[in-house]
């Protein structure tokens, strides 16, 4: 069976959960941005948590199917339509051979996740059916989709049930507003004033226009002020540089120290600005659901509390599978 | 040298073996970094060396982060010890400097360089002392350079020369990076050089493009069947420069599939180096070429 794209979408990818084990040759994770709403559309329609779904970013697709397919639509508010008839999120449905499946305009949120059961079928690469764009690599020949495609999709391995659903609860979507990211500092943070550490973390940012799936940069708080610096030789004359080092994933870089990028899935590897800390593994899908223009406060926690929140955001995802296994 | 410890999260841990590039600690950080991986730490995702610094990456859920940091700790000071010798690849690279596709890129974003007059290897060749153009290919190309780091994007090179550190050539970035850079264009900035494996976004100056693949995610190209990107942290690079006929027939054998690359197994001793540099990097030229 296969899907056939009439309408692409802003930016639509295949993803599954990722291809780590290549970031020391600048080949980043990539997968979903929301990994628990990844895994929850997967469960809803009795994949494997990890099967390649398509990630639908700010605006969805225009799909048709060649077959019956069983189909769940997580992440952002972004209501699907079959042959126009709405259809819930976070939920199971059914979709018959010759339908059409269509998106209402995004109510909340960010990115959205459609799986198929049996998954999106493209050939893996380097252990992953991600897209990873830059570098032209995975997914449907390493590029977002275009009207046209045909997506593969795989032999169901299990048959759910229509009208399974996550609740509400368990959803694990950001909160509020403003959306508070925890951040550990560290890295190069010795390199601004106390001052500039203490604005950092009172000043509430917005997200800028500048957001994909490599990183999210956020504008709107106190450039941030450097301890004075002979530059190292090799790093550069800027003070916001350093001698080109990795990147961690989530990590916080402030290029002239003024607006801050958090790198995410698709991660440039390595670079020569400097970093005031990291973003915690727990809050990582939150920004892949964050809107231009969201306010967002980052959030000072130490690594007890990035711990306690990462196995917070896991025990989520054991209660969707409990709840869906019954 | 004394390594700066951080967590990048509860994910990565990040050491600066020192803060300046050097070769010693360049071969530092590969030094741990190959430790790390042979150590085979249950928990332990990703090992990236870098120029003069690391990284690892690790699950928490695997490995509690102070255990992984005093393990990484205890590496880091035995790694003082060892004698920097490495067995690594030496490679040619052709390059047509002062080349067509860089040259319509860096005039299309004049206006984001420092020198809005020039080009970039004018730009370059002045603000490095040296006599014209022609003498800052010689002073690019004599010597060999070490693949200090792999990444920002897919199999993208850093690379380092190995001169003594008032010989190195050094540029700032571009004012405001560019939105485009050809494929295969050699880069430089700060210390660095770099081969762009992609077409893309970029700040380094621009100084000539390779007619040869480094990174082919189909896996088409002969010597990228095995793995699709060429470079590993370690390896030495030689740049040939090559005339414009002789740029447009290794495109031909690139794209007839009968290119093949120069590359030769060499074993590298730091110390040996530093005792003699023009000398050990003319031995290294002699193992590229057979004799």
């Amino acid at each position: 069976m296969a899907i056939k794209v009439l309408k692409p979408g802003l930016s639509t990818t295949v993803q599954d959960l990722g291809r780590p084990g290549y970031y020391n040759i600048g080949i980043p994770l990539s997968g979903g941005m929301d990994r628990h709403a990844l895994a929850a559309a997967n469960l809803l329609v009795g994949n494997a948590e990890g099967a390649a779904v398509l990630e639908a970013v700010f605006m969805g697709p225009e799909l048709e199917f060649t077959d019956d397919a069983m189909v769940a639509v997580t992440g952002a508010e972004l209501p699907p339509k079959l042959d126009g008839a709405p259809q819930v999120t976070w939920s199971s449905f059914k979709v018959k051979r010759g339908q059409k499946l269509s998106f209402e305009f995004l109510k909340k949120g960010a990115r959205a996740y459609i799986a198929v059961a049996g998954g999106i079928d493209v050939p893996v690469v380097l252990g992953s059916r991600s897209t990873y764009a830059l570098g032209a690599l995975g997914g449907f020949k390493g590029r977002k989709l275009e009207a046209g495609d045909e997506l593969p999709v795989g032999a169901a391995a299990t048959s759910v049930r229509e009208g399974r659903t996550v609740a509400e609860a368990l959803r694990g979507l950001p909160p509020g507003m403003p959306t508070e990211l925890r951040v550990m500092p560290g890295l190069y943070w010795h390199r601004i004033t106390d001052a500039a550490g203490i604005g950092f973390f009172a000043d509430t940012w917005k997200v800028a226009p500048e957001a994909d799936r490599i990183g999210y940069r956020f504008k709107g708080g106190k450039p941030l002020e450097f301890v004075p610096r002979e530059p190292p030789f090799g790093a550069g004359s800027d003070p916001s540089n350093i001698t080109d080092a990795c990147y961690p994933y989530g990590s916080i870089q402030v290029p002239g120290g003024t607006e801050p990028i958090v790198l995410h899935r698709d991660a440039v590897s390595g670079g020569g600005y400097f970093m005031v800390g990291t973003v915690i593994s727990a809050d990582m899908d939150l920004i892949g659901q964050l809107q231009p223009n969201t306010p967002v406060k980052f959030v000072k926690v130490d690594m007890d509390t990035a711990l306690a929140a990462r196995k917070a955001r896991a025990e989520l995802l054991t209660k969707v599978r409990g709840s869906l296994a019954a | 040298m004394q390594t700066r410890f951080s967590f990048g999260g509860d994910e990565h841990i990040f050491a600066e073996v020192d803060d300046a590039m050097s070769l010693e600690a360049f071969f530092k950080s590969l030094f741990i970094t190959n430790a790390v991986r042979e150590a085979k730490i249950k928990g332990v995702t990703e090992i990236c060396p870098a120029n003069a610094s690391y990284q690892v990456k690790f699950d928490p859920d695997l490995i509690k982060p102070d255990d992984l940091l005093t393990e990484l700790k205890r590496m880091d000071s035995a790694a003082e010890k060892s004698e920097p010798v490495i067995a690594t690849r030496i490679i040619e690279i052709p390059v047509l400097y002062n080349d067509p596709w860089t040259h319509e890129t860096l005039m299309r974003f004049r206006e984001r360089h420092q020198d809005p007059n020039g080009t970039d290897l004018e730009y370059a060749a002045r603000i490095n002392h040296l006599d014209g153009v022609d003498s800052f290919i010689e002073a690019h190309s004599s010597a060999p350079w070490f693949v200090s780091m792999v990444g920002f994007v897919a199999g993208l090179p850093f690379l380092y020369q190995m001169v003594e550190r008032q010989r190195q050539l050094q540029a700032p970035k571009y004012l405001r990076p560019r939105t485009d850079t050809p494929k295969l264009t050699i880069g430089h900035g700060g210390c660095f050089s770099c081969i762009y494996s992609v077409r893309g976004a970029g700040g380094y100056q621009m100084f000539g493009i390779t007619p040869m693949p480094i990174y082919d995610p189909n896996q088409q190209i002969s010597y990228l069947r095995d793995f699709m990107c060429l470079f590993k942290p370690g390896d030495i690079v030689k740049w040939k420069p090559i005339d414009r006929a002789a740029y447009d027939a290794a495109v031909a054998d690139v794209d007839a599939g009968r290119f093949a690359p120069i590359i030769r197994d060499v074993s590298f001793s730091l110390t040996e180096f530093n005792r003699d540099v023009d000398g050990y990097n003319h031995k290294l030229e002699g193992v590229l070429h057979g004799h």
